[in-house]
């Protein structure tokens, strides 16, 4: 596929990346000189100087041909302007990043006007993720496929009931309909089979209904108690979406802020949340505030290492969860290591949004993907296809099928109903499946057959 | 340097140019001639060695510009010497630095020859010479790009070491779609020109040679008389234009396959290309018109081929020019310094240098009657940054600095200073004859083995723009840990 994208920034740079490594045609238009010579030297993408409202310039980058075009400036306005232009200049598909609230109220009448695919607000989908992390406190990490009917969660194994268990017995021993798809043993990762074992330490993906997954945890004693009151630093952005989701939740939220003027503008914003003005950083205005008694914290000042000590300082306080805001992705592994349960990275989110509409895009035909997610630090892909008309196993049991290593089906979606998938079951025409599998690329059901794989 | 994928890539370098040997091995089986041997053992020879060192286990497969460089200046290193071996094997050049120079001469698109007698030579090393000249011209590894599927973000780095201009770009977002995209226009302009020699009444086996000598900018011919032999104005009409267009940016050819022509027009390199080519014309007609020739279609006829051949750094010749007027000639001495288009098969300075240097040159005026004065250098419109800028004034440093070096060496053995001076400039510029002895009717069998170690590195020096070549023989490059 041929995609334009405008924009060489930090998103930019990432979708060049990711997209360019399957085999699209990427031109990145940029103004920078030094922006794009970082991207020609390290990526084998096409760099066009100049900006991406020009038309001259987009037609110069090919925009005639293109099937995609990505605005991901930094400013709303240019994003727009842009795809409009690349609309008229005949390009397919647009995708703009739009992050102004006072956009995002009027989106629909935009989307239709300028003729926008997809609009995507960073700081909306990050108070997306976070609000999906308080609902389930106990999991690291949630995907969500089939539109919401199935749940991949990230749950560590330390002193459950099931160490020491092989996979295969375990419904023995827990009743709920549950799988588990991969798992995480220090930097090693697995898709395991039946007699696999379970040991201290391990990070299990559990796939399954929503009310399953939560049944399992609240078995193996992970889902204690639920998130009431919950403390945010930075009133920012994100925490003015944020409160807008949990609002319908039922849990209350207290904003710290260290700018009056902010404070008194969130006061009128968000009319039923306690708004303080102080400086977040300070450990005895957290502690006045009675951090302590907080079910969840956290942190989303624009600085990154202000977001790491305060999430650290309330982890150290026994906050229940935590979570801290961090745009660079240069140290996930030293962070991992600080026992912070969550790291959002609004730009990662945005990243991970649009190469999954471009997907959805490229498979619009035949078997198409769903959804993918990285997971596990992108070493794994799960990935939701719509069985078709062209695939090769439909009503094949699944016991039949020898699979490609390392891949898995996880999940399979019929009608509403969920199916975690055993030996008897198999895919019939229309489901959506759920694959957990460590090799990327996978862009069709067809795909996770091993050669000569049904066998007889 | 990644000295391990640096070596990785070099054996598959060696397996290609076994390949590029068999149309040649199959030429000298038809014939039944004594050099099918000698390339039988280089096929092998190659492919042992090529296999076995593309064998190694990679750390890691990160490609930074040095290694870029390094993997391009040792690959046509080796692929020269490997390139030698027929010659020395089949017997028809004895001595191994002759056939080096030969080869090295072949495939950086020279055409210098060492060969007193080339009609005595078997086909199959002819048919070799003259590969190795269309191979050379768009670059072997951009052919290991265009056919290894494995082309990845580094990989430009190698394109850009070997296609020669200032700023070699892409025409597509992937490298080796890139690649491919500019072999499928230099085969087809390359198969055009062949079938249109056949016509004009060519053998096909000479015509292939011409082609090839022509879409490479080389300039073999397997006749000693060069094109002068058929004396065919046919011919030599097919070959000015081709030589033409092969020295014209390969990147306006894929603009105009889009449909873009007015591409051709705008670009200032390809105006100041032609208006150079018609000049020189002009200049050289009215002034060889009634001295060395009597008619003015004749001087026509062997000036436009004459301009054409050497602007492009072909180096072809219809007439012994040695006997032309001294401005004529003075005329074909500029015209090797300034060379072809960049992005095309030609060598030299290339004419979007010269243009930038002019340009540079017309602003430090400029800034004397106004010095505060505000003018940034534009080619086509678009400001050509400070960096590029001082990048082209080191080359033309660079490359006066070689030739003044090689001259020095060169002229230590006493030849005349015409000889010396323009031996010198027609190898680093891959033209082929220069003037007296080295002239069209002459060879280089008679310069000593130093000076042909000289010509034969310029050789190289010109074809990859001195950088590559310097930055291999630059300790610091080679080092694990370079501060």
């Amino acid at each position: 596929m041929k995609i334009i994208i405008v924009g060489d920034g930090k998103v930019g740079y990432s979708l060049a990346e990711t997209l360019s490594q399957e085999d699209n045609d990427i031109i990145v238009i940029d103004k920078s000189d030094e922006a794009l010579r970082k991207a020609s030297e390290n990526l084998d993408v096409m760099c066009v100087r100049g900006s991406g409202v020009s038309a001259r310039v987009m037609i110069e980058a090919g925009v005639r041909q293109a099937d995609l075009v990505i605005a991901a400036t930094s400013r709303d306005e240019l994003n727009m302007v842009c795809c409009l232009t690349a609309k008229r200049l005949g390009a397919g598909h647009t995708v703009a990043r739009i992050r102004d609230p006072e956009y995002t109220d009027e989106l629909s009448i935009l989307k239709h006007e300028l003729g926008l695919d997809l609009v995507i607000n960073p700081e909306q989908a990050a108070a997306g993720e976070i609000a999906q992390l308080l609902r389930f406190p106990s999991a690291v990490n949630i995907e969500v496929f089939a539109r919401g009917r199935v749940e991949i969660v990230e749950i560590l194994a330390d002193d459950t009931p099931i160490v020491g268990m092989q996979l295969k017995n375990i419904h023995r021993a827990i009743s709920s309909d549950i799988l588990i798809g991969a798992v995480l043993r220090g930097e090693d990762l697995v898709i395991p089979n039946g007699d696999f074992e379970i040991q201290k330490g391990d990070i299990l993906y559990v796939v399954g209904s929503p009310s399953s997954v939560y049944n399992f945890c609240r078995q193996i004693g992970k889902c204690t108690q639920k998130i009431r009151n919950i403390m945010v630093v930075g009133g920012g952005r994100i925490a003015y979406y944020l409160v807008q989701l949990l609002r319908k939740n039922d849990m209350k939220v207290k904003i710290v802020d260290n700018n009056r003027e902010r404070c008194l503008e969130l006061t009128e914003l968000l009319p039923d949340t306690l708004i303080i003005h102080g400086d977040g950083s300070d450990e005895s205005l957290l502690l006045s505030e009675n951090v302590r008694d907080m079910d969840a914290f956290i942190s989303l000042t624009g600085n990154d290492e202000v977001n790491l000590m305060m999430a650290f300082t309330a982890k150290q306080l026994n906050v229940g969860k935590v979570v801290a805001k961090v745009t660079r992705t240069d140290y996930p592994h030293v962070i991992k290591t600080m026992g912070i349960d969550n790291i959002i990275n609004p730009k990662l989110i945005t990243t991970n949004h649009i190469v999954r509409y471009v997907r959805g895009l490229k498979n619009a035909i035949g078997n198409p993907i769903e959804t993918l997610y990285r997971i596990i630090n992108g070493k794994a892909e799960a990935i939701e296809f719509i069985a078709g008309t062209s695939t090769r196993f439909l009503n094949v049991p699944l016991k039949k099928l020898r699979l490609v290593e390392n891949t898995l089906v996880a999940a399979i979606a019929r009608k509403g109903k969920i199916i975690i998938p055993h030996g008897n079951d198999s895919i019939r025409l229309g489901d959506s499946v759920i694959v957990v599998t460590m090799n990327s690329g996978l862009t069709d059901l067809n795909e996770i057959l091993a050669p000569g794989g049904i066998l007889e | 340097m990644n000295i391990r994928l640096i070596v990785k890539n070099l054996g598959y370098v060696l397996v290609i140019e076994a390949a590029c040997m068999l149309p040649s091995l199959l030429v000298s089986l038809a014939c039944g001639q004594p050099d099918f041997t000698a390339f039988l053992i280089t096929i092998l020879l190659l492919i042992a060695t090529g296999m076995a060192i593309s064998r190694i286990r990679v750390e890691h497969d990160d490609l930074y510009t040095r290694d870029g460089f390094a993997i391009v200046a040792l690959g046509w290193l080796l692929i020269s010497v490997f390139g030698a071996l027929p010659f020395l094997f089949s017997g028809a050049i004895p001595r191994f630095i002759d056939a080096f120079f030969e080869s090295v001469s072949g495939f950086t698109t020279t055409g210098s020859t060492i060969l007193t007698d080339i009609e005595s030579v078997p086909k199959g090393l002819l048919l070799w010479r003259s590969f190795t000249h269309w191979i050379g011209g768009m670059g072997v590894l951009v052919l290991t790009l265009a056919i290894l599927p494995s082309a990845k973000a580094g990989s430009l780095h190698i394109m850009q070491a070997e296609s020669p201009g200032p700023a070699p770009g892409k025409l597509v977002p992937k490298v080796g779609q890139t690649a491919k995209i500019l072999y499928a226009i230099y085969i087809a302009m390359t198969l055009v020109q062949v079938i249109l020699l056949i016509i004009a009444g060519l053998p096909v086996y000479d015509a292939f040679i011409h082609a090839f000598g022509t879409a490479g900018t080389g300039g073999f011919s397997n006749m000693n008389r060069s094109v002068g032999e058929y004396n065919n104005v046919a011919v030599e009409i097919i070959i000015t234009v081709f030589m033409f267009i092969f020295g014209v940016n390969f990147s306006l050819y894929y603009q105009g396959l889009k449909g873009n022509f007015k591409a051709f027009w705008r670009d200032e390199e390809f105006r100041f290309y032609t208006g150079t080519v018609v000049i020189a014309i002009a200049l050289i007609v009215i002034n060889t018109l009634g001295t060395v020739y009597q008619g003015f279609w004749d001087s026509l006829r062997y000036a436009s081929f004459q301009v054409s051949s050497i602007i492009t750094t072909t180096g072809y010749s219809t007439v012994d020019f040695n006997l032309w007027p001294v401005f004529s000639k003075a005329i074909l001495v500029v015209l090797m310094l300034v060379g072809a288009c960049a992005g095309s098969t030609g060598g030299a300075l290339k004419c979007i240098r010269i243009v930038l240097l002019f340009k540079a040159a017309r602003r430090e005026i400029v800034k004397i009657i106004h010095p505060r004065s505000v003018h940034t250098v534009k080619i086509g419109g678009k400001v050509v940054s400070e960096e590029a800028l001082g990048a082209v004034m080191s080359y033309f440093f660079l490359y006066m600095a070689v030739l003044v070096v090689s001259t020095l060496i060169v002229a230590l053995e006493g030849k005349d200073p015409v000889t010396s001076v323009t031996a010198v400039i027609c190898t680093i510029g891959n033209v082929g004859p220069g003037l007296g002895v080295a002239g069209p009717v002459g060879n280089f069998s008679s310069f000593s083995l130093l000076s042909k170690i000289v010509l034969s590195v310029d050789m190289l020096i010109g074809r990859l723009e001195i950088l590559p070549v310097l930055v291999m023989f630059s300790p610091s490059s080679w080092k694990r840990v370079n501060i």
